[in-house]
């Protein structure tokens, strides 16, 4: 800070009264970010992008869309068809949002993978969540406003999670509606929070989280503190500037993104029914609902949860618990190695599972129940949870008489529910989900005592590669 | 960074070209957005040709006509209105129609019209668009936004603020009572014989 920047004429009287260049050293040519970064490290500025183009296209969108139960179906149809390329900025804007969310995924896996969110980056990690939730209410939102059949009874569903919220359920059910069924007030209040509040509140969660960021420096693929080894001017020996190394190197990832974007855009922008659903090319109908509903595939993980367990309020509750758990993960994983690189194998097999789990519940509540589809997404929903157990048990080396007592507890969890719910119907596929996920848990938890599965390796002092 | 003596002038070019093709491809990006902003098809659709029946105007009666957003005025002027109207160079600003921007070819005469009885006139003063009113009993139309004078084949008087005359549209008749705004005649040429 000592040294004064000494630009003179315009520029040099601007920056004295408006710090424009000492902006730009500090976070852009003198930030230090670690010099092996990889391509995972692209999904930041990736986000970034997408948020920069999800809200122009959506200014030119709000210039046609008319936020009427009346009109809207209607606006959007002339969206797509008379105003000059709408079809164009229509199907960037709704292919963005899926894009943001892969772009989301893979930037919240690289955290899990390299243990980003790991002291002392906390808070970057809350903030990160924070966006996510608020990501997920504005395309929630977002898509009810299009008023085609998936619309209104994709928000007919998630609204009617709040009134199972015991006592003031039903009575908020009303409020956020404004009203005793979906319907005007409806549509103009997402309207409202879609283009204005929701924005906003990304907007400064995103200033927060990168100010966050810059305040403690990047993590990076070894998980070692750049910041620890400085040359004599306090240069970080393993950082290379932001500008120009990684603006460069985070241009070639944009180009690829934009590439694959365009080809969405322009070649298959419904995605077979993924990203715009077939039955939203419906106007929205009170009466009549669509034979199969689902939520976009971002959401269907989390809906899954939801229907994996056979009670509203408890089914909410799981689905709000497996959002919740995200924000503590920071405090359930202490293990203090942060990147995969050298954690033990069953750390790996843990996440690898995880990832699946994932992956095959998002699959699974895209697809209409059966007793078999169920049974597969109540597993994995418990996979999901153990996910997170399994982390806080790896946190350190655990000793026999923990290992044995945190495998029993797990298990009699488990196990109790399944009792509860056991018929002579189903007994067979509940005996083998749960036999199954036993031999994984105990796999996990146990062996460690008797094999070197659960042996870290030895962390570098500087960044490898 | 495996070299201590960067090439700067290859340098300096791949960053330039690359700036060149991201610049263009930025620019080529804002034109659907540009575009969006201009009549939809939609509004160019509400432009098509209006079709009007007038076999029940009467004489000195005048209608008026929505044609591209705009008022159309349809006045069929009586032989009292007719004489009224002259091309003195002392009265009008423009006598003889010869600012082409305001009449198409077919209404460049005394009348400023196809038959001498029928008028049609966008109903928009030529000062600051407002919307003058017909005085038949004074064989004028009068702006009241500003005081500019008309005569009745919508010549703008001397003295009058407007600089031009008010503007005839295209416009045909398909048959003897049937008028079409939005069309010139030529493509019925056949069909009249």
């Amino acid at each position: 800070m000592s040294e004064k920047n000494q630009a003179t004429g315009v520029i040099g009287w601007i920056d004295e009264r408006l710090p424009i260049l000492s902006f730009i050293k500090d976070h852009l040519t003198h930030y230090y970010a670690p010099k092996n970064f990889n391509f995972w490290y692209f999904f930041g500025s990736l986000a970034f992008l997408i948020l920069f183009l999800q809200i122009f296209t959506g200014i030119f969108l709000a210039m046609h869309y008319k936020p009427d139960a009346k009109l809207a179906f209607d606006s959007v149809e002339f969206i797509m068809r008379d105003v000059n390329l709408g079809w164009l900025i229509r199907y960037m804007h709704s292919t963005g949002a899926s894009a943001f969310f892969v772009v989301v995924y893979l930037h919240m896996f690289r955290a899990l993978m390299y243990g980003s969110f790991k002291k002392p980056r906390e808070l970057i990690w809350l903030f990160g969540v924070f966006i996510y939730l608020a990501l997920m209410a504005e395309a929630f939102m977002g898509y009810l406003l299009p008023w085609g059949q998936m619309s209104y009874w994709g928000a007919q569903v998630i609204i009617n999670l709040f009134t199972t919220i015991p006592f003031i359920g039903p009575e908020l059910g009303v409020w956020i509606r404004g009203d005793f069924a979906i319907s005007d007030p409806t549509l103009t209040r997402f309207f409202a929070l879609h283009i204005v509040a929701v924005p906003m509140v990304i907007l400064l969660l995103v200033i927060l989280h990168l100010s966050a960021l810059h305040t403690v420096g990047s993590n990076n693929p070894d998980g070692v503190e750049i910041k620890k080894h400085k040359d004599e001017n306090g240069i970080p020996l393993d950082g290379v500037p932001f500008h120009p190394y990684y603006t460069v190197k985070d241009f070639v990832g944009i180009g690829v993104f934009l590439f694959l974007f365009a080809l969405t855009v322009f070649f298959v922008p419904e995605m077979g029914g993924y990203f715009l659903e077939h039955a939203n090319f419906i106007p929205a109908n009170p009466l009549v609902t669509p034979e199969h509903i689902a939520p976009v595939w971002y959401f269907t993980p989390f809906y899954s949860i939801l229907r994996a367990i056979p009670d509203p309020a408890y089914g909410a509750l799981a689905m709000a618990l497996s959002i919740v758990v995200l924000f503590f993960l920071p405090w359930i994983d202490k293990n203090p190695i942060k990147s995969i690189r050298y954690r033990s194998s069953l750390f790996k097999i843990n996440l690898f599972v995880f990832v699946i789990g994932f992956l095959i519940l998002g699959w699974l509540g895209v697809k209409a129940p059966t007793p078999l589809y169920s049974a597969l997404a109540l597993r994995f929903s418990e996979m999901y949870f153990i996910f997170f157990a399994l982390l806080y048990f790896y946190s350190t080396s655990r000793s026999n008489f923990f290992s044995y007592l945190f495998t029993g507890i797990l298990l009699s969890l488990i196990t109790i529910y399944d009792i509860t719910r056991i018929t002579s119907e189903n007994y067979l596929t509940v005996l083998i989900g749960l036999v199954l996920v036993s031999i994984f848990v105990i796999f996990m938890t146990i062996t460690p005592l008797y094999t070197r599965l659960n042996t870290e390796k030895q962390v570098p002092d500087r960044v490898t590669g | 960074m495996s070299s201590d003596n960067p090439d700067n002038g290859r340098r300096k070019f791949l960053t330039g070209s690359l700036s060149l093709v991201g610049g263009t491809g930025a620019a080529a990006t804002l034109w659907p957005f540009l575009s969006s902003m201009a009549p939809s098809a939609k509004a160019k659709a509400a432009g098509a040709p209006v079709k009007v029946d007038i076999s029940n105007l009467k004489e000195g009666e005048k209608i008026d006509l929505i044609w591209r957003k705009k008022p159309i005025w349809v006045v069929k002027r009586t032989k009292d209105m007719l004489d009224s109207i002259n091309t003195n160079e002392t009265k009008h600003k423009d006598p003889m129609s010869d600012n082409t921007d305001q009449q198409p070819d077919f209404a460049k005469n005394k009348f400023r019209s196809l038959k001498p009885e029928i008028l049609v006139l966008e109903g928009v003063c030529t000062h600051l668009g407002c919307n003058p009113a017909y005085k038949p009993g004074e064989n004028k139309f009068f702006c009241a936004c500003h005081g500019s004078n008309f005569d009745l084949a919508g010549k703008v008087a001397n003295g009058s603020p407007a600089g031009a005359n008010l503007k005839v549209p295209p416009y045909r008749f398909e048959d003897e009572n049937t008028l079409i705004v939005g069309e010139l005649p030529g493509s019925n040429e056949t069909k009249k014989g």
